[in-house]
């Protein structure tokens, strides 16, 4: 096929014009999403509740959370990283048995924070307490620090890391409130697998808001922190304990 | 008293040469563990998510509180005015420079990224102890280095005395960050009391005094340099008071936690029931690292130069034990989680956690200790830091004049 100068110039016009249009049409898209800048303010601190009357002796939570970040254990309990977990309490009068996830409790003032050297412990303006893989040295006194246990040291190699979850060998790693999906807008892995198990045990949302579920859930009952004693108002909540 | 002469050591002979070989036998094995352990990750020693912080750590601390502690000799002569210590006083500064350059290779060693030690000295988190005591670390160095200058530069030797006042400043509250280290950490019971931060101040005094006194002993001996009743009657008798002062202050701890019901889990833990802890506190920190130095110390047993080297050597291994305790037994003891309930997990929650020290850890301690003796022994040779005798006609002449009764009123 030829063509003459006058339809090479009407296509190539119309070339033109479409690679200078399409990034514009593509802005619309982005303008519409919230900027990363946006998405972290102090106007939101997410939050969790978790009803353990509800919570039952399942693992879903566990296994959801480790599939969406790539956490593979090696068979070594001892060394082999847990972002969240299933403890099991037994009163020491009565021998009433319950059952609870345990993961970061996304303290307002986190103890691991105040004692990370470089800051690589850090806390976001909207409340998720994370660890930036880039300056942790791995000394660990975070780990020394948390009252939860809820940080692990990446023992050995890693493989198939996801994309939204680095980890990284002789860094410490934990629960980072599922920060990519919230940041899209989505709730946290563990959370989801909860409610579509049916157990509805876990409710997630902004505690600053009032009109939020987990705000209003929160308002109409008794709820605890664990270890209040240390008052470090943490982002996640236990009810019937 | 009559100008302290100093000199260097010959370090000619086979056994200088032996003496180094067998310390670099020990600083080889210790870079090897490292190179071990960062090759295939923590998992190979006996650390885990419940032990985070293990041996390495266990030699690392020791090696940082003895080192500031060793200065405490040259502190006596220059901030305290006490002409008999001011011969000791190179070495102690020498000592307390190459301890912390031991102790602190061991902690960068058994970091989880040690490539990343740039990342510590850039970013600061000003609020962790850890971040004020990396800057009290290096400055101690450089404070050191400064105060060893005015001693042995003869044209500076009139501001011996107010840089040795600072570095008795510094050396303290470096001590008092490295207790805090463990002060300030809120959710475990072994821990979270402003009372380790002074009783690490008073251990540094006795390691790093039966440290200085090993190494004095020795180096003398090794030299055949004189060491005459006065000044290591007096070394001895602070030695013992040293010791007398940490069993203290691990009294009140203990009477302390006693005391409060919510900590008499981790007191039963480490007084009666926590296995190999209750036995290295016992038998390792109290009977070999307190009681017998004592009595040695206190009783005729003490005129004997072989049975002090003996107490000084027990009390050195006795901090060891006593570091083990503190950090390791400290984390083995599980953390509460709720109030009155048992908790259990496939986390390890509610029960205590075990460990066992691995070979490269113990290597990569041993190594460390081994890195500041031969910094010192090189050192020693090659600038004068030894006095060339502390016959007590050179340390003290008005010792001489009834040796049998008295000991100079003056401590």
């Amino acid at each position: 096929m030829s063509l003459n100068r006058r339809e090479f110039i009407g296509i190539g016009g119309a070339a033109v014009a479409g690679m200078a249009l399409a990034p514009g049409l593509r802005l619309i898209d982005l303008a519409q999403a919230r900027s990363p800048d946006e998405t972290v303010t102090s106007l939101k601190r997410w939050g969790l509740l978790i009803d353990i009357d509800k919570c039952q002796d399942c693992n879903v939570c566990v296994t959801a959370c480790h599939e969406e970040n790539g956490v593979v254990g090696h068979g070594r309990p001892a060394t082999d990283p847990q972002w969240i977990r299933k403890v099991t309490i037994k009163d020491k009068q009565t021998g009433y048995v319950q059952t609870l996830p345990l993961m970061c409790q996304h303290c307002e003032s986190p103890p691991c924070v105040d004692v990370c050297p470089t800051g690589a412990s850090f806390k976001r303006a909207d409340g998720i307490v994370l660890v930036d893989k880039h300056i942790c040295i791995g000394c660990r006194y975070c780990m020394m620090a948390c009252p939860y246990k809820a940080r692990s040291f990446v023992h050995e190699d890693t493989t198939d890391q996801k994309p939204h979850a680095p980890r990284g060998k002789g860094t410490v790693e934990s629960c980072t409130l599922c920060v990519h999906r919230v940041d899209a807008g989505k709730i946290p892995a563990c959370v989801e697998a909860c409610t579509q198990d049916g157990n509805q045990a876990m409710v997630f949302g902004d505690l600053k808001d009032r009109n939020s579920d987990v705000s209003k859930n929160l308002a109409s009952g008794l709820s605890v922190q664990l270890r209040p004693d240390l008052n470090l108002n943490t982002g996640v909540r236990y009810r019937g304990i | 008293m009559a100008q302290a002469h100093f000199d260097t050591i010959e370090g000619r002979g086979p056994g200088f040469y032996l003496l180094l070989a067998i310390l670099g036998a020990f600083i080889v094995a210790g870079v090897l563990a490292a190179l071990y352990m960062e090759h295939n990750g923590h998992w190979v020693t006996g650390m885990s998510n419940q032990i985070v912080w293990g041996t390495p750590h266990v030699f690392a601390v020791f090696l940082i509180v003895a080192a500031s502690g060793a200065l405490n000799v040259a502190s006596i002569a220059s901030v305290f005015g006490r002409q008999l210590y001011k011969p000791l006083t190179r070495l102690s500064g020498l000592l307390s420079i190459t301890l912390l350059a031991g102790g602190l290779i061991v902690l960068v060693l058994d970091l989880g990224r040690p490539d990343r030690l740039i990342e510590a000295m850039t970013y600061y988190n000003f609020k962790s102890i850890f971040a004020l005591n990396i800057i009290l670390y290096v400055g101690f160095f450089a404070v050191v280095a400064v105060y060893l200058w005015m001693m042995m530069e003869r044209r500076m030797n009139d501001y011996t005395k107010p840089v040795g006042m600072f570095a008795f400043i510094w050396r303290l509250t470096l001590t008092t960050g490295t207790g805090s280290i463990f002060g300030f950490l809120v959710a475990r019971d072994a821990y979270d009391t402003a009372v380790l931060a002074p009783m690490f101040i008073i251990m540094s005094f006795s390691y790093g005094l039966a440290i200085f006194m090993v190494v004095l002993m020795a180096a003398m001996r090794w030299t055949g340099r004189e060491l005459g009743d006065a000044v290591f009657g007096r070394l001895r008798n602070l030695l013992g008071v040293f010791v007398a002062a940490v069993l203290y202050f691990v009294v009140v701890h203990h009477l302390t936690n006693l005391y409060i019901t919510q900590r008499h889990g981790i007191e039963g833990f480490i007084l009666l029931h926590g296995g190999q802890f209750t036995q290295m506190f016992w038998i390792g920190q109290i009977i070999l690292g307190s009681v017998i130095p004592l009595v040695i110390l206190f009783s005729r047993l003490g005129k004997s130069r072989a049975m002090v080297m003996l107490a000084s050597l027990l009390v050195t291994m006795g901090g060891v034990a006593q570091m083990y305790v503190t950090i390791i037994g400290g984390q083995a003891y599980p953390m509460p989680l709720v109030p009155g309930k048992e908790a259990s997990s496939s986390f390890f929650d509610g029960v205590v956690a075990s460990y066992a020290p691995s070979l490269p850890e113990i290597g990569l301690g041993l190594g460390g200790i081994a890195l500041a003796l031969a910094m010192t022994v090189v050192a020693l040779k090659v600038l004068p830091f030894l006095p060339k005798s502390l016959s007590d006609a050179d340390a003290d002449p008005h010792f001489k004049a009834e040796p049998a009764k008295s000991e100079p009123a003056a401590a």
